[in-house]
């Protein structure tokens, strides 16, 4: 069903179960929809292979490491080969070990930051979406605020007032600093769905913001919500990866980042060491791909209109 | 409409303000004394020459006075321009150098991010729901999104540069030129132009693409685009609608996106040792140059609220309900 459907509008209303409300299906019955859609879609099946895959390297991968990640071998500049998998740097570093820890690390900050901003961003966007005047007034200058203080300079400093940082501290400062995206998207999104017929209905029912907020406003975003969520996850982790290359990550830690930071710093490039910084980067690409090809998948499952085909 | 401006101007004075003040409070919470640093440069012998060039460094970098008249001297400095002296580079004013750097910043942020905002649009609009080109759009867009900014700022000079010798990979110009308006000149800021710009360009472009398509696959199956197509409205109108109340939540998108464009386009500038604020804000951080820091934050929160006023502009221009629910005519 696509462009061709102009002329059988009341059909398609029909066949799509437009999202009229909270109450369209019966519980059980949802929740097969969604495991019979979620065996048979692609995307999700793809995603989450090659995410789980990820997950299990970072897992088991530090056991199968023969040097610490942050150990300096007598063995620099060696090329990936038996002894030393992904070879070595140019101070000894064994570059598997600094991979497979650094995978780790990536999941914990993305996790931690991502949690922190939906938390903050949700509570905010719903708060200044559904009042809206004078608090929403408020509540935006905070979000402005939050929004113009460069990220980065302020890590600087705040680190610097540390004697050491650790990957919490990095998970907190993401999320603590990336809300407002969160906070946007659903004050925007609640801001025109609270002048639609079915929420005004809901409200001169009598019921609370609360429960209007969560039953009719969320499920109508919840899509949405849930793609910036996972979006935050990997932003989150790809966020760290940059602050970690600019030295402002997390102290005495391998991190995909620091690698890329080191192999920067002695010219890793002009020697073509390509072994340095090209796993790192790509390693991190394939976990933020495989978690948004998987948010592509769950979304055609949560959304029916996404369904299509 | 005239009284949402006036509003939007208010929260944004005192953004400003805000951000002024938390500048200045900041830096002064950083650990490590400046002038003892600056002072450990010249070698100082006797205890004697060392206060008495305390002293007077204080004096100048207007730190011998109480807390609240700093601030106010902050102040001061801030409305006039004046942001004191570089400790970094002796000699220079905060301001000269984040003048001389941000031609460099504005030069990689301003086209790229314009670019890759309507270019990315463009394509995930398109991409909507045209199961041909989405199965292309796609998947480039979500690659394009999952790459790490250092990693494109390592990989992209290292293919076209260290390895096919297509561009420079370092320098805002060849370090044999000095720079005069010549076309020798120009070339070579282009050559060593191109590679960052493409890096910064790269890296957003994707997720304007995915964000526009699924927006607009969204606005496709909304009742308003089904009331047209019963109407017989052709599929180009439709989707003129659809893509218009789509650019909604993209534009308050691009808004929030500065910050991290501007994180990203540091990155960049770092990984290429490209002259901008972002390269210089690493000076500042290593030399510990606080007046320097916060000069740059300054230009900054003003560079994202004028933005963020552009887009506000854009966003009456674009949503009449904005107008109404601002003034209250609305439920």
């Amino acid at each position: 069903m696509s462009e061709s459907v102009s002329a059988a509008p009341v059909a398609e209303v029909a066949a799509t179960g437009l999202p009229a409300g909270p109450a369209a299906a019966s519980a059980p019955r949802r929740r097969n929809d969604i495991f019979y859609y979620g065996l048979r879609n692609r995307k999700l099946l793809f995603g989450l292979g090659l995410e789980l895959l990820l997950v299990l390297v970072a897992v088991i991968g530090p056991y199968l490491a023969k040097n610490p990640p942050m150990q300096i071998t007598p063995f620099p500049l060696q090329h990936p080969g038996s002894r030393f998998w992904l070879g070595t740097d140019i101070t000894g570093y064994d570059l598997y070990s600094q991979l497979t820890s650094g995978l780790r690390e990536s999941y914990l900050v993305g996790a931690l930051g991502a949690g922190c901003a939906a938390l903050v961003g949700m509570a905010l966007g719903f708060i200044a979406g559904w009042r809206g005047g004078l608090l929403d007034e408020v509540l935006q200058l905070i979000t402005n605020i939050i929004v113009m203080i460069p990220s980065l300079v302020l890590l600087v400093v705040i680190g610097s007032y540390l004697s050491s940082k650790s990957i919490l501290f990095e998970g907190v400062f993401i999320g603590l600093t990336t809300w407002p995206w969160v906070a946007r998207a659903v004050r925007a999104q609640t801001f025109s769905l609270r002048s639609r017929e079915y929420v005004d209905l809901a409200r001169l029912s009598g019921k609370r913001a609360v429960s209007i907020i969560l039953r009719e406003i969320a499920p109508n975003m919840a899509s949405y919500l849930f793609l910036v969520v996972i979006l935050l996850f990997g932003s989150s982790m790809l966020l760290a990866a940059s602050y970690d290359f600019l030295g402002l990550g997390p102290t005495n830690v391998a991190s995909l980042g620091w690698t890329m930071n080191q192999a920067n710093a002695n010219a890793a490039l002009n020697y073509h060491l390509w072994w340095w910084f090209i796993p790192p980067g790509a390693m991190l690409a394939l976990m933020v791909f495989a978690l948004l090809i998987a948010n592509v998948g769950l979304d055609e499952i949560f959304n029916p209109k996404l369904r299509d085909q | 409409m005239q009284r949402y401006l006036t509003r939007k101007l208010i929260t944004y004075v005192l953004a400003f303000f805000a951000g002024v003040t938390i500048d200045w409070a900041i830096p002064h919470l950083m650990p490590g004394d400046p002038i003892q640093g600056l002072i450990a440069r010249f070698n100082v012998g006797s205890s004697a020459a060392y206060s008495a060039l305390y002293a007077n460094f204080s004096k100048a970098f207007g730190l011998n006075v109480p807390l609240w008249q700093q601030y106010l001297n902050f102040w001061h400095g801030v409305l006039t321009g004046d942001m004191g002296g570089s400790i970094y580079a002796p000699g220079a004013t905060v301001t000269s150098l984040v003048f001389s750097a941000m031609p460099y910043t504005l030069a990689l942020l301003v086209p790229a991010t314009l670019l890759s905002y309507s270019l990315g649009n463009r394509l995930g609009a398109a991409a909507a729901r045209r199961k041909l080109l989405d199965n292309s759009v796609l998947p480039f867009g979500y690659a394009l999104q999952s790459i790490p900014y250092p990693w494109l700022a390592l990989v992209i000079p290292y293919l076209l540069g260290s390895v096919w010798h297509l561009f420079p990979t370092a320098y805002g110009y060849d370090q044999g030129l000095v720079p005069t308006f010549d076309w020798t000149f120009i070339a070579s800021l282009l050559d060593h132009w191109f590679l960052p710009f493409l890096t910064v360009f790269l890296v957003t472009l994707g997720g304007w693409a995915i964000g526009m398509r699924n927006l607009v696959i969204y606005e496709l199956e909304n009742d308003s685009s089904r009331y047209l197509r019963a109407l017989g409205a052709s599929e180009r109108v439709v989707r003129g609608y659809a893509y218009r109340n789509a650019s909604l939540p993209q534009l308050s998108g691009l808004a929030l996106q500065l910050g991290v464009v501007i994180g990203g386009n540091t990155v960049t500038e770092i990984a290429f040792n490209y002259p901008g604020l972002g390269s210089l804000i690493f000076k500042a951080i290593s030399n510990q140059d606080f007046f320097l820091l916060q000069g740059i934050f300054i230009f900054i929160v003003l560079g994202v609220l004028i933005a963020n006023f552009i887009i506000d502009l854009v966003f009456v221009a674009v949503d009449p309900r904005t107008r109404l629910s601002m003034q209250g005519a609305a439920a």
